[in-house]
């Protein structure tokens, strides 16, 4: 299995320690994600969207977290066949994690360079296919994590702070 | 900044979500995409979004962006679930029989005279 790690410096520590001995969460949300399944993929960036809005997270913070965590959800249903993302809330921070059952990624560096993309016709008619999606989710990601092999599953961990 | 409303008027444009009130919403700017995960990285709320694409994902994209308005070009509509999804979302859907090039023009004289 390879593995991508990529950490905002500000974090570093608290992201590092996170990782090292993972706390419970506060609250725990958790959807399926259905291999091409564009009607309903987003439906759980929406309510973990709602869920972070009605706790108070300011805008910017929550399209940050929107952003990423679409782009992520949208992967999963129109690279993979299928799998799930799970949503932990702490107190300072979320940590969206999405894991499916293949096709994998062979190359994670080349999958994260703009423009990049395997999308299929179906795909690039839904108006995805750029090779984008990735690189936003890095942009509004304070740590991505990403461990995938070719034929096997991906693992897609998102952490971002609420800030101020 | 003009209001919906009025660039409406310039567009010969329809609202298609009648229960959401175009002199209500401002707009400073517009993004003109039709790649999703462009406007995603791109798009920011305040400005109106510019597309021929019209199928559910446009109202997600909207949503998670804060786009609060979205101009569909060539006078093609989208289908009544997806203007059901935005009027549930708060987002005013547009239509004009104008091109994206039109649409922009017009847009952006409006905003810098
Ligand atoms: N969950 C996944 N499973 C398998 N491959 C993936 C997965 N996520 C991403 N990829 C691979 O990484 C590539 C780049 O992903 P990225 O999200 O940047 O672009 P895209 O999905 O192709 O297009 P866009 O996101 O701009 O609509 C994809 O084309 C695909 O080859
Ligand atoms: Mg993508």
């Amino acid at each position: 299995m390879a593995e991508y790690w990529n950490i905002n410096p500000e974090h570093e520590s608290a992201v590092r320690d996170f990782f090292t001995s993972v706390p419970e969460a506060d609250v725990v949300l958790d959807f399926e994600i259905g291999e091409k399944d564009f009607v309903n993929s987003g439906k759980g960036s929406a309510e973990v969207k709602n869920t972070l809005k009605r706790l108070g997270i300011g805008p910017e913070t929550l399209r940050r977290i929107a952003v990423a965590s679409y782009e992520a959800e949208i992967n999963v249903t129109a690279h993979s066949q299928g799998g799930r993302m799970d949503s932990y809330l702490y107190d300072e921070f979320i940590l969206i994690r999405f894991t499916d059952k293949g096709p994998g990624i062979a190359d994670i560096e080349q999958a994260m360079v703009p423009g990049f993309s395997t999308a299929d016709d179906l795909v690039r008619e839904m108006g995805f296919g750029a090779g984008l999606g990735l690189p936003n989710i890095l942009k509004n990601s304070d740590a991505l994590h990403i461990v995938s092999a070719q034929g096997e599953s991906t693992r897609v961990e998102i952490m971002i702070f609420y800030g101020n | 900044m003009i209001m919906l409303s009025d660039y409406l008027a310039l567009i010969d444009g329809t609202n298609l979500t009648p229960q959401l009130d175009p002199t209500q919403i401002e707009i400073k700017d517009a993004y003109v995409s039709d790649m999703l995960s462009d406007v995603m990285g791109s798009a920011k709320p305040g400005q109106a979004w510019i597309t021929i694409m019209k199928h559910l994902n446009v109202i997600a994209v909207s949503s998670m962006t804060g786009v609060e308005a979205i101009v569909f070009a060539k006078g093609s509509a989208p289908d009544p679930a997806v203007i059901d999804k935005a009027i549930e979302e708060e987002i005013c859907l547009v239509l004009s029989p104008k091109s994206v090039f039109e649409l922009s023009g017009i847009l952006y004289q409006a905003l810098h005279k």
